[in-house]
């Protein structure tokens, strides 16, 4: 799994943060830093539910064959 | 032989022959206007406002590329004279793009502020509605603008600022967002009744924040965390001591920064609590929900951050069919094109969320209120997302979007566990007054509203959940 973001999108709301600190972080008035942007499998859930709940869908997971 | 594709004009919408173009029309049935462009010109169509062509973009393709162009291309800072009066100079959109987007990223409307903001909303509910008797009438449009006076105050300035306010500041307030006539376009100060009420109200405020700063004129509470903004604010000095911000420049402030919070929230407060009443079975569907959320006695500062299915839904089907804003505006900085039409420099440009959140080939039965289309597998918000556009979209989309669904949860959690409602007029009555750039419900806009047997009696510490 890759995530990726648009950046054109992202308001930096820290949504993705706080669902996911260890792929994403935000310091104050920035756009979102991606952390890791090959997480493990063990984050998928997590990781989901930023990309679910990003107030702008400026997130999204890329699946790896 | 040369063609000429780049210079291709949009098409022109009928009608329109007056000095002022279509302004009249804007004026008493813009909905109307706008939905004529699109089925006359199409996706791009050009209406008449005064001096100026709007450029009316709809639908997926051109939406997208109004809400991905840069302030640097499509600028907002024009496109709005009639919120310069109600701002007052300098405030807000008379400030550069950089400026504008770091004012934008208000730290109070950070993720990890929502569950304190929760907390306060219930709170301010609980006090409305502490006030009401077993049963009685509010007029949706007083109650929602006057409670949403105080959630916006406490969590975007503070709680000690908005202890000082009363029912005034939200009256004031109210004909603040009444100066929002079209006729701005033409002269911002043009001698009218609500510009005369506007700019007097403009004034009141002024005079309330005067009052509530003279107050503070023995300094701030010793406690750091009981400080609020204009505590912030007032502490601030030029070189040589003197106070650095007057009243008048914090009142602009503060009437800015509420703004876009204000009239959007009342307003789709009183449209979720409408359609739900003239839907009975989704109404049903949210109270279930709500009771099975709260059976365990869960604060709402908890619950209001989680997910609440029919109740989102509910809401999101309210701003689909009743946006708060109607018309989104921009002047193009340079010539542009799209879908193979030119728009020119200097022309406006202009996307419609009320007509885009119809679309029916992406909303099917666009004019009925069906909260399921937002649950899986119909998603049609996500599905859908230049079009579905409430809140607009891209990198313009509404910061206070969170905020706002969480103040809504909050609100309706309050006020469905403990109460039940019914309209009190025609349900055909209920209707959007369209005469301002702001939209508001029409007067009169009432509802009954009766204790439910086995509430929690009133009990003013709100029982454990607030």
């Amino acid at each position: 799994m890759r995530v990726t973001v648009d950046l054109d999108l992202c308001q930096g709301h820290g949504v993705c943060e706080s669902e996911a600190p260890t792929v994403f972080e935000l310091a104050k008035r920035e756009k979102v830093t991606i952390l890791d942007g090959s997480p493990p499998d063990e984050a998928r859930a997590e990781v989901e539910a930023a990309v679910r709940y990003c107030p702008t869908s400026a997130l999204s997971i890329v699946e790896e064959e | 032989m040369t063609i000429t594709v780049d210079q291709k004009q949009p098409p022109r919408v009928s009608g329109g022959e007056e000095v002022n173009g279509h302004l009249e029309e804007l004026r008493v049935d813009p909905i109307a206007l706008m939905n004529r462009v699109r089925d006359e010109c199409g996706d791009v169509g050009v209406f008449r406002l005064a001096d100026r062509d709007v450029v009316l973009l709809t639908g997926a393709g051109a939406n997208e590329f109004f809400f991905r162009a840069p302030e640097e291309v499509l600028d907002q800072a024009e496109a709005y004279p009639f919120m310069t009066p109600v701002f007052g100079e300098g405030v807000v959109f008379d400030a550069p793009p950089e400026r504008r987007r770091e004012m934008l990223h208000n730290q109070a409307l950070r993720d990890k502020f929502m569950r304190g903001h929760a907390a306060t909303i219930a709170d301010e509910v609980e006090m409305m509605v502490a006030g009401w008797d077993d049963e009685g009438t509010i007029d949706l449009l007083d109650w929602f603008a006057e409670l949403t006076i105080y959630t916006s105050s406490a969590c975007l300035i503070g709680k000690r600022f908005r202890n000082e306010l009363d029912k005034r500041f939200a009256e004031l307030y109210h004909d603040l967002e009444q100066g929002t006539d079209a006729i701005a376009y033409v002269d911002p100060y043009a001698p009218i009744e609500s510009f005369r009420r506007r700019d007097a109200a403009r004034v009141g405020l002024v005079e309330l924040v005067e009052g509530i700063m003279a107050r503070r004129a023995g300094g701030p509470p010793s406690a750091e965390d009981e400080r609020d903004l204009l505590d912030v604010l007032m502490s601030i000095t030029n070189d040589d001591g003197s106070p650095r911000f007057l009243a008048d420049e914090v009142t602009g402030m503060f009437i800015s920064m509420m703004f876009a919070g204000h009239h959007t929230t009342s307003g789709t407060a009183a449209w979720t609590l409408i359609e739900l009443l003239r839907h009975p079975d989704e109404l049903t569907a949210v109270d279930d929900e709500l009771d099975e959320l709260y059976a365990g006695g869960a604060e709402v500062s908890y619950q209001a951050l989680r997910a609440m299915p029919h109740l989102e839904s509910a809401v999101k089907e309210a701003l689909r069919l009743h946006p708060p804003l109607i018309l989104l505006l921009r002047v193009a900085k340079e010539d542009l094109e799209v879908d193979g039409y030119t728009i020119t420099a200097g022309q406006m440009v202009g996307a419609s969320p009320s007509v885009s959140n119809r679309i029916p080939e992406d909303f099917p039965d666009a004019d009925e209120f069906q909260p399921s289309r937002y649950l899986e597998p119909r998603e049609e918000d996500r599905t859908n997302p230049w079009t579905w556009i409430p809140f607009g979209a891209g990198r313009h989309r509404c910061v206070g979007a969170a905020f706002a669904m969480m103040q809504l949860k909050a609100i309706f959690s309050v006020l469905l566990l403990d109460w039940e409602f019914e309209l009190a007029q025609p349900s055909d009555t209920y209707r959007n007054d369209h005469s301002k750039m702001v939209v508001q419900l029409q007067q009169p806009c009432e509802v009954r509203y009766r204790r439910k047997a086995g509430s929690r009696s009133g009990s003013p510490d709100g029982g454990g959940r607030a």
